[in-house]
């Protein structure tokens, strides 16, 4: 009731910014909450399957460790190096955080619940995570040290490459769905397990998400930030908040291509089985299998070494793809066109 | 030549297209393609995942101790009270850290005693050197081995300390050098 009131008496300009705003929040905070609680199950599982416990002191079973570590970090001192661009230093972490956020408004979480349903979701969702490596580029350039620039290097020569593989993937969704739309291309897939478009695009599928790995940034691909070579990469000058920053773009970028993987091949919100009503129910639980290959990757591959990945992306993820939409095109000519869309 | 080879043979390297070298090409490519060892790997992972943790934890657990445990030291007494140590200075002498300090001098009983016994635990090397150099059993090493100090000089341990732990893990001590009797 307050609520309508306010509504009615503002003017409508107001009223709808306030309303947008509101809906915002309403992704960002259980997004930032999934981020901090993916990093506990990370360290949890990584544990478990390296035969310890991993953190488990903080409350009940470690569960209050996310907090504690953010609230550590708040603490933290921000070191700016000696001539370092103190400007694009701290500019740096909010160009890595800001498109990981910025993509989430067209990620539709429901039939309706979606905050901006544009038309071209799906170039929106791969403009924004391009933006991201700018980040990782100027961190590298602005700690004025060699083994950011070398990490950032490395970083921005792994996602350019990775994203030509990663955009012919989603060319294979785009030809079966008919629609950039991504609710729509959710809808194309109406119809039980079968209809999910990972059974005509497997191998689209595999590419998109080891490409989604090697976007991230994350094990095996890590190679910008190789502990074991150039320390930390990337970030080794920074400390504190500005750190934890990164640590959440990073989080929140898993999470976001793993929810593009659950709405473009397995069928977002819609239920598995027909008996099954659909809900964003579904849609949590295939993001969290999706999430758990993230850690499991983690816990089990050594990291590639960085001739090994420019190969991979350039020399067998790219002919693969191409290959892969020229067949998917080709068998739409034939009877068997039902199978592809 | 590019320098990847996919078989690393001597075949593959001379160029040579014999079929038995092309179906090794083929068997390969089948390898990488339905990415059989990364599944191998996964699966090797996954199982872990279920396996016992081997995690000890510590303050509620603890790992087995050896009565052999060498850890903070002790100073014993006699089952009447009388202090077993009669300033032979045999441990001082032979302490390879230098970290024991003694000064001695005539009781009114005519027996030699330590006025000052101290132990500086940050020298020590707990190499139990003393405990073997000492023929009365005065000076022992127990199992303790969580302890602390929280200003310069309290890990220094003096006479007074050092029996005072004697006093507290007597039961304990005594078992333990009665376990090793027979290897002395």
């Amino acid at each position: 009731m307050l609520m309508e009131n306010i509504f009615t008496q503002l003017p409508e300009i107001f009223s709808t910014t306030l309303w947008t705003i509101l809906k915002i929040m309403a992704i960002v905070i259980p997004l930032m909450i999934s981020v901090a609680y993916l990093t506990y199950f990370e360290r949890r599982v990584i544990g478990f399957m390296q035969g310890r416990l991993g953190p488990n002191r903080v409350g009940y079973f470690g569960l209050l460790q996310p907090i504690a570590d953010a609230l550590k970090l708040m603490f933290k001192e921000i070191i700016h190096p000696t001539k370092s661009n103190n400007f694009l230093f701290l500019l740096a972490p909010v160009l890595t955080i800001a498109p990981a956020f910025a993509a989430w408004a067209v990620i539709p979480f429901d039939a309706e619940l979606v905050l901006s349903d544009i038309n071209a979701g799906l170039l929106y969702v791969l403009a924004m995570t391009s933006i991201a490596v700018y980040g990782v580029i100027i961190a590298g350039w602005a700690s004025n040290s060699k083994y950011a620039f070398l990490g950032s290097l490395r970083s921005a020569a792994q996602i350019v490459s990775y994203e030509i593989a990663m955009g012919f993937t989603l060319v294979g969704v785009l030809m079966c769905a008919n629609s950039l739309n991504l609710g729509e291309i959710v809808i194309g897939q109406s119809g039980g397990i079968l209809q999910w478009y990972i059974w005509p695009l497997f191998p689209l599928f595999i590419i998109y998400f080891i490409s989604a790995v090697a976007e991230t940034n994350r094990a095996p691909f890590d190679v910008a930030e190789g502990e074991s070579e150039i320390v930390a990469g990337f970030h080794v000058e920074y400390s504190g908040m500005a750190f934890a920053v990164f640590f959440l773009a990073e989080y929140a970028n898993m999470i976001l291509v793993s929810m593009l993987a659950a709405l473009m091949f397995l069928g977002g919100w819609l239920s598995p089985f027909d008996f099954f009503p659909d809900g964003i129910v579904w849609l949590l639980l295939k993001v969290a299998f999706l999430l758990f290959f993230f850690l499991w990757f983690r816990a089990t591959f050594p990291r590639y070494r960085y001739d090994q990945i420019m190969r991979l992306g350039w020399k067998i993820f790219i002919p693969i793809t191409i290959f892969w939409i020229i067949f998917v095109g080709f068998m739409m000519q034939t009877p068997y066109r039902e199978m592809f869309h | 030549m590019d320098n990847f080879c996919w078989v690393y043979d001597a075949n593959t390297i001379s160029g040579d297209v014999s079929l038995k070298n092309m179906f090794k090409k083929i068997k390969h490519y089948l390898k990488s393609l339905t990415l059989y060892e990364l599944i191998i790997g996964l699966g090797l992972t996954g199982r872990y995942f279920f396996s016992k943790k081997i995690t000890i934890q510590y303050p509620e657990e603890r790992t087995p101790q050896s009565p052999r445990f060498r850890g903070l030291h002790a100073l014993r007494r006699y089952p009447n009270g009388e202090e077993r140590c009669i300033a032979c200075k045999l441990c001082e002498a032979v302490c390879p850290a230098m970290a024991i300090t003694i000064k001695s001098e005539m009781r009114e009983d005519n027996t030699r005693r330590t006025t000052q016994y101290d132990i500086d635990l940050t020298k020590c090397i707990f190499c139990g050197f003393c405990e073997e150099s000492c023929p009365v059993d005065s000076i022992v090493e127990t199992r303790i081995l969580d302890y602390h100090g929280e200003e310069r000089g309290d890990l220094v341990y003096t006479k007074e300390m050092l029996l005072k732990v004697g006093d507290k893990y007597e039961d304990q001590i005594a078992k333990d050098r009665k376990e090793e009797e027979s290897y002395r």
